[in-house]
Order: C-alpha cells, then structure tokens, then sequence
C-alpha cells in the first residue's frame, strides 16, 4: 500500500526550459500543423514574442524534475501505473526559453476496491524567471494492485 | 487569428473535430522523445507483455495533446483558461482517434466572458476513451 503519511509532502522545488527545438519536435510529434508552434516567425507574426508552449507542455516539462526517488519512497510501481486524470488552470502563457520554476505537492493518496487501485494526486505550482504565476497542474496516478 | 466573437458562440455548437492518422509505434516512440514520457510500457513490446498488457499503448498525454490541437485550431492559445481531463480507456495500437468537442455553458468570471466546452476522444468504433472540459475566454 501506498503509505498516507506522504500525503501534503512538498518535492524539491526544480526549474525546467522548454527549448525551442524540443518544442519542434513535440509539435511534429503531435502531429500540429499550426505553424505558430514550430516555426518563429509565424510565431511572432502573431503576437508571441517566441514559441509558445502548447496546452499540455508543462506536463512534460515536469519529467525534468532532477530525481525520481519520491515515486519509490512512495512505492509507486512504475509497470502498474495509470495517468487517470490530467488538468491544467492556466494564468500565463510560457514561451521557449523561459526558465520556469516548478513546486510540486502530493496533495493526496487514496485507494478504492479494498486497495486494489490506489490514487496519487500530485498538484504542481509553476512560475516564470520575472516570479509570475503560469500555470497550476493536478495529475492523478491510478497503481493497479491487482 | 481564428477569433471566435461572443455574438456568434451558442451553447450547443460543436468545434470543428479533429481527426487523427492511426496510432503506430512510430507514434508512440515519436511521443515518448518528444513529450520526455520514457516509460517503457508505451514503446518496449516485451515490458508492456510483461506488465500484463497485449502490446504497447499510446500515452494518455498524447491524446490530451490532441485535445490540445482541437482547442487551439478553433481558439488562440492565449483565451484558454482550464483544460482537463479523465482518462477512460486506453488507446491502442491502430485506433483511429477523432476530438471532438461542442459549448454547454457560457458565465462570466472577474467581467470576463467565458465559455465551457466539453471534449472528448473516441477510436473508430466509437468508443470514448478521454472525456474532460476546457473554459475559454472570449
């Protein structure tokens, strides 16, 4: 079982940059055709002063985080997980280049079906360099027990 | 820009939907680079059989992006206020997945107006596999 104590504990503050060229790539990836996210200049024809991170972008920047050892303090098992809910409250935009400051909480740990499925709710604070407040994450993690 | 006007938005009207290529391995290892979501189970065939899956299966975050897509080919980025979801089901290797989306609610926050779209993924047998709602400014 996932142990409740963990529950309100606060993981080492990191900064993440989203280069440009990672940028690219997830745009390709994702299949985009609007050039705004992948190309600079359609970028800044429309206002932005460089490439905008798309919707969800902050949720990769979030795999930057320097160590993982939280997940197996936890005793998170990575073959048996689940994302089950993703959400993202958005203050500001973020662009390629910006250094963007990331606190995470485990903001909750439940389990249902007598402990067969446990739920890890992660919630993540992110600012920019000038202090701004981007954006705020929720992730919840579903472990399969059974 | 692809600006929407508050005259024209009525609760009940429907995004364009957003149609996808079927989902392969080169997706899925093209996502996992990309998105910085390495875990093996999305892109190593042996791990995911081993994990007591049938085959590798996309990332729920790749068809979030797409989501993503949907919302920002039909509004700019800088109108989106909340955007989530629930992942229901899992997409496989070859699911053809389409967005898509339609306005339940119109309110207005802080004098601003905003708008509730509910979204939603589904594969090529209409089965739905991420539902959630996103809130946009107009």
């Amino acid at each position: 079982m996932i142990d409740k104590k963990h529950i309100g504990r606060q993981l080492p503050t990191f900064l993440a940059t989203a280069e440009a060229g990672q940028l690219r790539f997830f745009a390709k990836a994702t299949g985009e055709t609007n050039p705004i996210y992948f190309d600079e200049q359609a970028a800044r024809d429309a206002g932005y002063p460089n490439l905008p991170l798309p919707p969800t972008f902050l949720f990769s920047l979030e795999f930057q985080i320097p160590s993982n050892a939280w997940r197996d303090e936890l005793g998170i098992i990575t073959a048996r997980i689940l994302h089950g809910e993703e959400s993202f409250r958005y203050h500001r935009m973020a662009y390629a280049g910006d250094t963007l400051r990331f606190d995470v909480r485990i903001a909750d740990i439940y389990d249902k079906k007598g402990g067969a499925l446990e739920f890890v709710v992660r919630e993540t604070r992110v600012t920019n360099q000038h202090g701004d407040h981007v954006a705020d994450l929720r992730s919840v993690l579903v472990q399969r027990n059974s | 820009m692809n600006a929407i006007s508050l005259e024209k938005i009525n609760i009940g009207d429907t995004l364009p939907p957003l149609a996808l290529p079927p989902i392969n391995r080169t997706t899925l290892a093209l996502f996992a680079g990309a998105s910085g979501d390495h875990n093996a189970i999305h892109i190593d065939t042996d791990y995911a059989r081993k994990a007591g899956m049938p085959d590798v299966f996309a990332h729920g975050m790749l068809s979030m992006a797409y989501l993503g897509r949907l919302l920002t080919q039909w509004v700019d980025q800088r109108q989106l206020r909340e955007f989530g979801v629930r992942f229901l089901g899992i997409t496989h290797l070859g699911h053809q997945i389409t967005c898509t989306g339609s306005v339940v609610d119109r309110f207005e926050v802080d004098g601003e107006q905003r708008i509730k779209v509910e979204i939603r993924t589904s594969n090529q047998y209409g089965d739905i596999k991420i539902v959630g709602d996103a809130v946009i400014a107009l």
